[in-house]
């Protein structure tokens, strides 16, 4: 992975909205094949990173680049074409159904070559989203987990090499939740990269290559989720006392509370 | 789960749907026929539908048997009651489509340039222009027109949304304070106006296809056309941007240039609409909306539909206010705010309740 090109990078990245500092001296790669999780309290900033990878926010200071070039010079059609977005709260003004949501994925490609994917893209977001019962019903009448997954279906639609989530299970029932993070680690497994902003530091170390820690707008740590998910700091960071346990084949850390 | 599949055939859904707007856009097209039909031969002259015919088609360079032959027929028809049916179309569809992709814009399905203080805008830089005698080369009345229509839907556009929506309460509450500024500088305008002035501003309040000339028809029916076509252009991304505009972005949308080039373009429109016809409101708002529950939300259609459909309601109201009391010619605008307004309470009323409160 070393030697390989990043997808995307953050090459010292400073962040001021409104005379805050949200973001300060981040650095950070992602590769193709890796599922990397941002995570981190809340307010910390990972939201924001994202932002600044999707090209929402011009960087203060540093350089974000996509395939190695500016994220600011992408026209917004060619990077529609290399990163897709899921946030975390998706809305639809006017009753579109499911299946034209999930169409809209594939707007990008619209007068490309890729055009002749569409059909076959739309119906394996479809499948893998776990939504193929709902295509005929309106997005605004389904429910809080039903829309994330809709909205997780038209970004697989959009068939990105890199794919940029803002907490995509924090609506979903435990299946889902495991569902959604199987699908990501396929997408890793593909060649695509994946940016994945988690909460749940169990599931974050369950699936991801490697981890991000946040904290303050700072990046904390980064690395396997052995390396980054240990007792002493998960206790710092988020204030809370905990035990770390280590689960599975091969072993994954995870995070207990002591109550 | 996870496992590629082969390509589906068209969902039945699709097809269902494209059905069902080409039995839409028949009947509304059929609609639309029968009112510019039934308003031609009826008025104080009565004339029969083949004169009609035949003076249409003379008109079109085809000669027939049946082109009136009464030179008074001819000339009501030619001078007086095509002109009127033609305006009535044009203004019906732009104010429509302008509603429709205001409403895109806007991300609320109750954004609509009456609702919304644009057509009080323009109506104030319309009669702004008759008072002062701003000719611009004929076309001061529609010049400034435009200006307040651009200057009321930067106003709304700047004051209302919030993340690529717009609240319902902040919406209406920042088309009542234009309104109500538009219809003070209205009034400021009226008392500076000259009797001949004063009427002429009346009209604008109240709305009123009377008196519409072929003159002022060729100066809207560019603007509709150009209008539409553009407004059919964007379709795909105004169907994007119902996701919101980072969403929109995400997906490859410039959501400024488009933002930009779809205020103008509804300016434009009311704008035109409003220096010819006065303010008739609602238009905007109840056509896309029926056109919405038919066809579903999908702009393409939606504009299209709308279109036509605008047409055909401002066809049939204008007949109406012509019918209604017989030697009167009510204002349309009046009575398109009768209905409409009613309509635009039950709106309210379904998504306040949907939504659980003003959310």
């Amino acid at each position: 992975m070393g030697n390989s090109t990043a997808v995307a990078e953050l090459d010292s990245v400073g962040l001021v909205l409104d005379g805050r500092a949200i973001l300060r001296n981040v650095s950070l790669q992602v590769f193709s094949g890796e599922v990397l999780a941002v995570v981190g309290p809340n307010g910390a900033g990972k939201s924001s990173i994202l932002s600044v990878v999707a090209g929402d926010v011009p960087a203060t200071s540093g350089t974000a680049r996509l395939e190695g070039k500016d994220v600011g010079r992408y026209r917004p059609e060619e990077a529609a074409r290399a990163r897709s977005v899921l946030m975390q709260s998706n809305q639809v003004s006017f009753p579109f159904s499911v299946g034209e949501v999930v169409e809209m994925g594939r707007a990008p490609w619209a007068r490309t070559p890729q055009f002749v994917d569409d059909n076959a893209a739309i119906a394996e977001a479809l499948m893998q989203a776990d939504v193929e019962a709902l295509v005929d019903r309106r997005f605004n009448q389904l429910s809080g987990g039903e829309r994330a997954r809709v909205s997780l279906a038209r970004v697989l639609a959009q068939r990105t090499p890199l794919v940029l989530l803002d907490e995509p299970t924090a609506a979903l029932d435990l299946r889902h939740q495991e569902d959604v993070m199987v699908i990501l680690r396929h997408l890793a497994n593909q060649g695509r990269a994946v940016v994945v902003v988690l909460h749940d530091l169990s599931v974050a170390a369950g699936y991801a290559d490697r981890v991000a820690m946040v904290v303050d707008g700072q990046i904390e740590a980064v690395g396997t989720a052995k390396e980054v998910i240990v007792a002493e700091r998960v206790s710092r960071v988020y204030g809370v006392e905990v035990d770390i346990e280590q689960v599975g084949i091969p072993p994954r850390p995870v995070v207990l509370p002591r109550r | 789960m996870v496992v590629s599949r082969t390509v589906s055939a068209p969902a039945p859904r699709t097809r269902r749907l494209r059905l069902r707007s080409v039995v839409l856009s028949s009947s509304l097209g059929l609609v639309l026929i029968g009112a510019v039909i039934a308003s031609a031969v009826t008025g104080q002259l009565s004339i029969s539908p083949l004169d009609v015919l035949g003076s249409i088609l003379k008109w079109g360079g085809i000669p027939t048997t049946f082109a009136p032959v009464d030179p008074i027929i001819e000339a009501t028809l030619q001078v007086v009651r095509f002109p009127r049916i033609v305006m009535a179309l044009t203004v019906g569809a732009a104010l429509a489509v302008a509603g429709a992709v205001m409403q895109a814009v806007f991300g609320n399905p109750l954004a609509e340039p009456g609702v919304v203080g644009v057509s009080s805008g323009a109506a104030l830089g319309a009669s702004t222009a008759i008072v002062f005698g701003v000719s611009a080369g004929g076309g001061g009345v529609a010049l400034l027109a435009f200006l307040g229509a651009l200057g009321a839907t930067l106003l709304v556009y700047a004051v209302a949304r919030a993340g690529g929506r717009t609240e319902v309460v902040t919406l209406l509450l920042t088309g009542i304070a234009i309104n109500a500024f538009a219809q003070a500088g209205l009034a400021f305008v009226l008392f500076l106006a000259d009797t001949a002035s004063r009427e002429q501003i009346v009209f604008w309040q109240l709305g009123s296809l009377a008196g519409s000339v072929w003159s002022e028809v060729l100066i809207v029916l560019p603007v509709l056309i150009l209008g539409t076509i553009l407004a059919i252009l964007m379709a795909g991304k105004l169907d994007l941007l119902s996701l919101g505009e980072r969403n929109a972005r995400h997906l490859g949308v410039d959501v400024e240039q488009l933002r930009i080039v779809a205020i103008v373009l509804v300016a434009l429109l009311t704008g035109v609409a409003v220096a010819f016809a006065g303010i008739i409101a609602f238009v905007g708002l109840v056509v896309p909306h029926i056109i919405r529950m038919a066809l579903g939300p999908s702009h393409r259609g939606l504009l299209i539909a709308s279109a036509v459909g605008g047409g055909a309601l401002l066809v049939i109201a204008d007949l109406l206010t012509r019918t209604l009391v017989s030697g009167a010619d009510l204002p349309i605008g009046m009575l398109t705010a009768l209905v409409g307004g009613p309509f635009f309470f039950g709106l309210i009323y379904q998504q306040r309740r949907r939504s659980g409160g003003w959310a």
